[in-house]
């Protein structure tokens, strides 16, 4: 089953007299229950595509089919309500309310979708302990570590249970070991049947999906699937 | 319905959460809006309190009073010059009216001098001395600290007999009562019969009850000045308010045959009321009304050019975190009324405030000047602040409603 498809989209904006592609012409499929990667260098049109993919932006042209509805020429509002109901976005720099605590940052896109208080409590708090932070519900950002603040993000992105979790280079901010231990939990996630989309410029990030997409100026250049997938194993936690 | 009361409840919270984690800056914010009611709330209560005060002197001269005198007090339809050839009311005149007028509850002339008083050693300058007859007790209502007005019979024999208003009396004799005893208005000696009560109210200045003193009319003509000198002033006290008018017409068509005034001569006398004085008092307080709130009102709009500057750089500051917001699906309504609500809170708080800061300032300025706090002051402290900070607010939480949320995520 088809979750997303868009066809011959292409994103141009004008700088001073100079028209800039930064997709030009770009078709491709996820479905229900895939672990793709978007790979690419910068430049290449990989935050573009993110961003339209994640409705945060619409194609200047073509059709961008969610879930059997055509979000390209939605307005505002509209694309709103589908960020909030459909898409969980894990960011680079985590993006939390600094001076919120875990439990708010959480419950946030919940009071957006119009959730009673009693109901986005328990949800949030289950999201909390489904990424392993039961002890740290109530700290604030500053509080917690890199790690931490990524699972929270993470929490955030689950817990209105969406059709995408949509990841910007997750682990581009953190150790290696911390960045492992988040690509442990996104195999979990996938693993539970969660559609993931990873963008990352990082050839042993991206193989832990199944699919590799790599763009180059604008285009598509290669659309594979991934022979060995790296299926990461979850250390014993300190 | 339920949907936008839950978006303005949820917004609320939002909004008191960002409030409180921006303690500093809220602080200040609310500072310009502190200001702004403090004045508008203290300007309004002491414009009450002015007129509070006018009102009550107008009052002490007696809703139901009359005042037959060669001057208009507060018209200006008739040049003075005119009124000015106008002859004297003289004592005869009072007697003829007197003598002819039915309805009046009680009448009594009144002519006023300035003189020195004096008891002992202690001297006071520039008293007013109100000569008149006993009936003039009648036409007002004065009270007693002690003793009582001068009667018929002191009246009508010129007696060296005087009543003391309460600040008079508190100046010649600081210690004690000055019942029974001798003072000297100029030259003369007056025995003091009684002492009036504190009438308190400083709008009337010199003809304030309590910076004067009376004694028999027939003792000013008698030691200070010749009858026919100047021009008496007639008080009448209609029985009730209702029969005002009709005592006015009375006394208009007794005056004319007195004066002598034939069909086509107008009226050589005029008959002043309390509403003379309130009309001339009203207009005044108006003016100062206007000013006052042209003053305040400039003040709160600096107290809202302030927030809107600091909503502004709120937003700009924050850009980060409404990219957030968006990206999880908040909506352009949302961040608005997010925004908006902020700046009403704060300048919700700062009203409060400051108004509380205003009551306690009217409080202290109370005991030098009069003002009145009333319910309405809360009213138009919230009222204004709400308004404030939602105009206020706008224009800041209309740009972070617009604000892309791509851009926004990239702000760094």
């Amino acid at each position: 089953m088809k979750i997303i498809t868009i066809e011959h989209i292409a994103k141009i904006y004008q700088v001073g007299s100079e028209e800039v592609h930064a997709l030009a012409d770009v078709s491709l499929t996820i479905g229900k229950n895939e672990y793709v990667a978007i790979m690419g260098p910068s430049g290449s049109g990989k935050s573009t595509l993110m961003n339209i993919l994640g409705c945060l932006d619409t194609p200047t042209k073509g059709i961008y089919d969610f879930n059997g509805v055509n979000v390209s020429e939605m307005n505002d509002n509209e694309l709103a309500a589908i960020r909030n109901k459909e898409i969980g976005f894990v960011f680079q720099t985590f993006n939390l309310l600094p001076r919120s605590n875990a439990l708010h940052n959480v419950e946030l896109p919940l009071i957006y979708s119009g959730m009673p208080s009693s109901e986005r409590k328990e949800r949030a708090m289950e999201a909390l302990i489904n990424v392993g932070l039961e002890n740290r519900v109530y700290h604030r950002p500053n509080e917690l570590s890199g790690g931490q603040r990524q699972r929270v993000a993470i929490a955030r992105a689950l817990v209105t249970r969406p059709s995408i979790i949509l990841a910007d280079e997750p682990t581009g901010n953190l150790d290696t070991k911390t960045g492992e231990e988040i690509m442990v939990l996104f195999n979990e996630i996938y693993e539970a049947g969660n559609t993931i989309i990873l963008v990352t410029h990082e050839e042993y990030i991206a193989e832990h999906a199944e699919r590799i997409i790599r763009l180059r100026d604008g285009l598509v250049e290669k659309n594979e699937m991934v022979e060995n997938r790296f299926i990461p194993q979850k250390r014993e936690s300190h | 319905m339920k949907n936008f009361l839950y978006e303005l409840k949820e917004s609320l919270l939002i909004s008191l959460y960002a409030i409180r984690a921006n303690k500093v800056r809220s602080m200040l914010t609310t500072l310009g809006i502190i200001i702004g009611v403090t004045s508008v709330v203290l300007m309004s209560t002491a414009i009450k309190g002015i007129d509070n005060a006018f009102q009550q002197g107008v009052s002490s001269l007696g809703s139901d009073n009359l005042y037959i005198d060669k001057w208009a007090w507060f018209n200006n339809d008739i040049p003075w010059w005119e009124m000015r050839n106008r002859k004297n009311l003289d004592m005869d005149d009072f007697k003829k009216y007197e003598d002819l007028a039915k309805l009046p509850a009680a009448v009594a002339p009144t002519i006023w001098t300035n003189k020195k008083i004096k008891f002992k050693e202690r001297n006071v300058e520039g008293i007013m001395i109100s000569g008149t007859t006993y009936n003039y007790i009648n036409t007002t209502n004065l009270s007693f600290e002690s003793g009582r007005f001068f009667n018929d019979f002191e009246s009508r024999g010129a007696r060296n007999v005087a009543v003391i208003g309460f600040t008079v009396a508190k100046q010649l004799f600081p210690l004690g009562n000055g019942l029974g005893q001798e003072i000297k208005i100029g030259d003369v000696k007056f025995k003091v019969v009684g002492v009036l009560d504190e009438q308190g109210s400083w709008v009337m200045g010199n003809f304030n009850p309590d910076n004067q003193v009376f004694i028999p009319i027939d003792c000013v003509f008698k030691y200070f000045q010749g009858e026919r000198m100047r021009s008496i002033t007639i008080n009448v006290r209609a029985p009730n308010s209702t029969s005002v008018d009709a005592v006015k017409e009375e006394a208009i068509g007794i005056m004319r045959r007195i004066r002598g005034l034939s069909y086509a001569e107008d009226n050589d006398f005029s008959i002043n009321q309390q509403e003379g004085l309130l009309t001339t008092i009203n207009q005044t307080i108006g003016v100062i009304q206007i000013a006052g709130l042209f003053i305040t009102g400039l003040a709160l709009f600096v107290g809202a050019i302030g927030i809107m500057n600091i909503m502004f750089v709120s937003v700009k500051e924050r850009t980060r975190e409404i990219g957030v917001r968006k990206a999880i699906g908040a909506k352009n309504r949302t961040i608005l009324t997010q925004f908006i609500m902020e700046a009403a809170i704060i300048c919700l708080i700062g009203g409060m405030i400051g108004l509380g800061i205003a009551v306690t300032l009217s409080m202290i300025v109370n005991q030098y000047l009069p003002t009145a706090v009333q319910a309405d002051a809360v009213i138009l402290a919230v009222v204004i602040s709400l308004l404030t900070g939602i105009l206020s607010g706008f224009a800041p939480a209309y740009t972070a409603s617009k604000l892309d949320p791509v851009e926004a995520l990239r702000y760094e």
